[in-house]
């Protein structure tokens, strides 16, 4: 009886090895509490099309806003939600109502965009902050392209990355820097007014 | 002493027996035109350093070691590799869009730095793909001046 529960067992190891290195990629959802995330994007009403465009980059830029607090706060878990919601409003951001060539750019921005989102969702806070430089640059763009209803100021660190400099985009005009958060959070200035 | 022998009985079954489960063998004969190295003029140095120290996960051949055809170092090893190649893939470099080369080579430049890459685990056997000191600053050189072209 006893052999037959050991073999047992050495089996089920076994299998447990084979079905980890079969590795599954859950996610483990995080169970957090609303971060508080205090800047918003204002949803607009203006004429049905232009407003279903607009509404659409309104959700994935408070989503992006919620990311920049969270990397101000020095708040990894926070940015890896927000990564990972981001990641879910970008897959479904249509481009059709789009110019032509504009429609090429989105494309590009969305795809570039939603890779950089998917690695916050799972990097720790120093990588969070590459791909957020990054992703930041998409956003603007974006915006360029799409406009949005929503008073930004786009800031600038001119130390980020070896002093090769970033931005970023807010909706206050004070600064707080999402790069270096506690550790140097007024360093930067307003580049540019967005409305 | 007979309960031991049927541990090592099974363990060995179970051994043989996950030698049969297939594994995708990255390899491939074929360099597509939208290879990193047609696309772009790399120096012959830094060619040969990306060959030996990166294509062997970021690209769709791998030159692969003996013990590939053993289990469980198999899955390791394929797991590795489609996660390198997700990231990114030296063979695809001409289907990537400007901005998309352009995040690319900040990653690459920022995890030589970092020595994040080639990973540890790597290096830990392939002694001959470890950046030196001089290999990373003319690596870097390069993408950075790859990445101001763009």
């Amino acid at each position: 009886m006893k052999t037959v529960k050991v073999s047992l067992g050495v089996m089920a190891m076994a299998f447990a090895v084979i079905s980890t290195s079969c590795k599954n990629n859950e996610k483990n959802s995080n169970t957090t509490i609303e971060d508080a995330a205090t800047e918003r994007a204002v949803p607009m009403e203006e004429n049905r099309m232009e407003s279903s465009n607009a509404a659409q980059t309104d959700a994935s830029l408070t989503t992006y806003l919620e990311l920049k607090n969270a990397l101000v706060n020095d708040d990894q878990e926070a940015a890896a939600k927000a990564g990972e919601k981001m990641v879910g409003q970008l897959k479904t951001f249509k481009t059709e109502n789009y110019e032509q060539n504009d429609q090429q750019e989105l494309q590009d921005i969305i795809e570039d965009a939603t890779e950089h989102a998917e690695h916050i969702a799972e990097s720790p806070i120093g990588h969070q902050r590459e791909h957020f430089d990054i992703l930041s640059k998409d956003m603007i763009d974006l915006i360029d392209i799409v406009g949005t209803s929503q008073k930004l100021y786009q800031a600038y660190c001119p130390m980020y990355n070896n002093n090769k400099g970033a931005q970023w985009l807010s909706v206050t005009k004070e600064i707080k820097n999402p790069y270096y958060g506690s550790k140097m959070m007024d360093c930067g200035e307003v580049q540019r007014e967005i409305n | 002493m007979k309960t031991i022998k049927i541990i090592a009985l099974v363990f060995l079954v179970v051994l043989v027996g996950i030698q049969f489960v297939p594994t995708n063998r990255n390899q491939s004969e074929v360099v597509p035109k939208s290879d990193f190295m047609l696309v772009n003029n790399v120096p012959k140095d830094v060619q040969d350093k990306l060959k030996v120290s990166c294509y062997d996960c970021h690209s769709n051949n791998t030159a692969y070691p003996w013990y590939n055809k053993i289990q469980p170092a198999a899955w390791f090893l394929e797991d590795h590799i489609k996660e390198g190649k997700d990231e990114l893939n030296f063979n695809e470099w001409g289907e990537y869009s400007d901005r998309r080369k352009n995040s690319k080579l900040r990653s690459i430049i920022s995890q030589i730095e970092d020595d994040e890459m080639p990973l540890d685990s790597y290096t830990f056997i392939h002694g001959d793909a470890k950046l030196s000191k001089e290999e990373k600053t003319e690596m870097i050189q390069y993408m950075t001046q790859l990445k101001n072209s763009l």
